[in-house]
């Protein structure tokens, strides 16, 4: 698949460390209620550390995302993408540094549990939904409500959120499967649901570990269509491998390696940076 | 073009009979079970007479049956397979003979500890001669040691085959302290020579049909109630965690509330299920406590089909059947049929008699 060219107005800022990415998009009255993003920026890390016996995973890491972006984040395996996305998600713990969801809300000093209640939705590599309960069923677990024991236990849907699911439905192309068993859909099928469980979760920011995973290249061109018409509403970090989806996404892209930011910009910018080339792309 | 046709219409037929064949199964066996203690009632000599012992091996096998729907919830459903369900049987059949005791005893200490010279009774016997407070215990007793036990466990998140095994374990360690005199639960010969419950004589044919009823209400209740739970957003959560806890935990959703709930409701059956075993079968000792009943409860959920609610109902039933008989016809070997047995239904049947069924009804 060919990358599509990215629109002249979309490739400033280049390449920008202190990550001022953020204020040209300036727009914290974007993001919802409740999150202080006074700054634009709805995710900080700063000068994350983490080491697994020694073997650093990440060092030093910086970035920012801002609200309302979609940031794509490449990198060679090994580079950390996972890690930071477990950092970001509380699975991981930093060795040291900030992470900042909002300019309030300390990452590492909360629950996966809390982070998700939050606003921060994810995506999994290898695409996770309940196989035994329906397509349905998976986006009614999925929905934001009150997800407490006692709340669980009477729960009874809402003809209001019973529309929202439909919708979702009819969104990742699943409205006839709606009864089907969710361990017996595709690999392709799989990944929408997940998809639509993040939309129906309503998060802030989404992380998306590689999402296109496994989709034919019509599936993979949906998605496309399908994620950018969600930034601006909601924040995006995708981690992709699959360059022509890159491009014709991403407004903004950072190369991860070894642990740290190599190179951030568009990713013709990226792309033609020799250090990028040399580590990554090894021409 | 006929030959599909009629395929299609007797799909359609028996699909439409499957329910209302169940339903008609189930209310047959149900109205069984009612009329096997007013059987008990008839004269001893009439040919319709059920005598006691089979009466008290009936109810025996629905106490056991209300463990194995109690087990099925957080093992077929929440997937936590519990090797230690016998303990909180069993608290709960010591809960009730303790009060047993005390009837008989009446005005002086249990005969057990007249034996060990004691003068007063330990402090945990205090009340125990009031019936209510004796049902109190039932239920607090196996459910306070399940909420303890399960908060450290679901918070630590041991889950799978350590899980199992800190379970097991847990049974083991209460055996050996029931075992014990001085624990001051009648040592390794329990609790037995039981003669009146509420005042009334325990082995008169009425008071066994009361029990009988009482065990057969509470299997009901039992049942409906996993049936809603099942039903409900809570049982799908169940569902999720058993399947994909990560995801479930990024949906927002704290898996130790929804663990620890159904983790201690399913102690608590088992704690009423015990209390009912208890004057039915007249004696309670810390053999129950032992790992291999346990284990013997896992073997009748996985046969009867986890996750089903009346799957292990027909397990405990079929396996508790085939005990009785066995032990009469070749005790020696009751044992290993029961471990060829696990074995066949982990090969063979992974979804149980359930699975078979439903298997014998799609084709």
């Amino acid at each position: 698949m060919r990358a599509t060219p990215i629109p002249e107005a979309m490739l400033e800022p280049i390449h920008d460390p202190l990550g001022s990415a953020r204020d040209a998009i300036g727009a914290g009255r974007l993001a919802e209620k409740g999150l202080n993003v006074r700054h634009g920026t709805i995710l900080t890390l700063e000068d994350i550390n983490v080491s697994f016996d020694g073997f650093k995973a990440l060092t030093n890491l910086n970035l920012y995302i801002g609200v309302g972006e979609l940031r794509c984040i490449i990198g060679p395996n090994g580079a950390g993408k996972t890690t930071m996305m477990d950092v970001i998600t509380g699975k991981t713990r930093p060795d040291n540094g900030s992470a900042y969801f909002g300019e309030t809300l300390d990452l590492t000093r909360m629950s996966e549990v809390e982070i998700a209640q939050s606003g921060i939705g994810r995506k999994f590599q290898k695409p996770t939904v309940f196989e035994a309960l329906s397509v349905f069923e998976n986006l009614e677990l999925a929905q934001k409500t009150n997800k407490s024991v006692w709340a669980s236990l009477r729960a009874k849907l809402s003809g209001e959120q019973r529309e929202r699911i439909d919708e979702v439905l009819e969104t990742i192309r699943l409205e006839g499967s709606r009864e089907r068993q969710a361990g017996l859909l595709s690999h392709g099928q799989k990944q929408f649901l997940e998809i639509g469980m993040l939309l129906v979760q309503d998060p802030q920011l989404l992380l998306l570990d590689e999402p296109v995973a496994g989709m034919t290249d019509a599936e993979t061109e949906f998605t496309a269509e399908l994620f950018k018409s969600l930034a601006r509403k909601h924040s995006l970090m995708v981690v992709e491998h699959d360059m022509g989806f890159v491009g014709s996404i991403a407004d903004h892209v950072t190369v991860l390696h070894q642990g740290s930011v190599l190179a951030e910009g568009s990713l013709n910018d990226v792309q033609a940076d020799e250090r990028v080339i040399e580590v990554y792309l090894g021409r | 073009m006929t030959m599909p046709l009629n395929q299609t219409l007797l799909a359609r037929t028996s699909a439409k009979l499957g329910p209302r064949l169940s339903i008609a199964v189930g209310a047959v066996v149900l109205a069984l079970l009612i009329a096997l203690p007013l059987l008990h009632l008839t004269p001893a000599d009439s040919a319709f007479h059920v005598n006691a012992y089979t009466l008290t091996l009936v109810g025996k096998i629905l106490c056991y049956a209300i463990v194995a729907l109690a087990l099925d919830l957080v093992w077929g459903y929440a997937g936590l397979l519990s090797l230690g369900h016998g303990l909180f049987f069993a608290l709960g059949g010591y809960a009730m003979g303790m009060y047993l005791m005390r009837q008989s005893a009446g005005d002086g200490l249990p005969a057990f500890m007249s034996f060990l010279a004691w003068k007063e009774l330990p402090w945990y016997w205090v009340g125990t001669d009031h019936f209510i407070w004796a049902l109190c215990l039932v239920v607090l007793a196996p459910g306070l040691l399940a909420l303890v036990f399960g908060f450290f466990a679901f918070r630590s998140r041991i889950k799978g085959v350590y899980f199992s095994i800190m379970t097991q374990a847990l049974t083991f360690a209460g055996m050996l302290l029931f075992f014990r005199n001085e624990t001051g639960f009648g040592g390794n010969n329990g609790f037995t020579d039981f003669k009146r419950i509420l005042g009334f004589d325990i082995t008169a044919p009425a008071t066994r049909a009361a029990l009988f009823l009482a065990t057969v209400i509470l299997l009901v209740a039992s049942l409906l109630l996993g049936w809603k739970l099942a039903r409900s957003k809570f049982g799908r959560v169940l569902t999720a965690l058993r399947d994909a806890e990560n995801r479930l935990m990024f949906c927002g959703y704290d898996p130790r509330g929804y663990k620890l709930f159904i983790w201690v409701l399913s102690a608590v059956l088992c704690g009423l299920a015990g209390a009912l075993y208890v004057p039915q079968v007249g004696i309670i000792n810390p053999s129950e406590m032992s790992p291999t009943n346990s284990i013997e409860a896992a073997v009748w959920v996985a046969l009867g089909g986890r996750g089903t609610l009346i799957g292990p109902l027909l397990g405990a039933g079929v396996v508790n059947g085939m005990k009785s008989w066995f032990t009469v016809a070749f005790p020696e070997y009751w044992l290993f049929a029961l471990g060829a047995l696990f074995i066949l239904i982990t090969l063979y049947l992974p979804h149980g008699i359930i699975g078979l069924l439903k298997r014998g009804e799609k084709q």
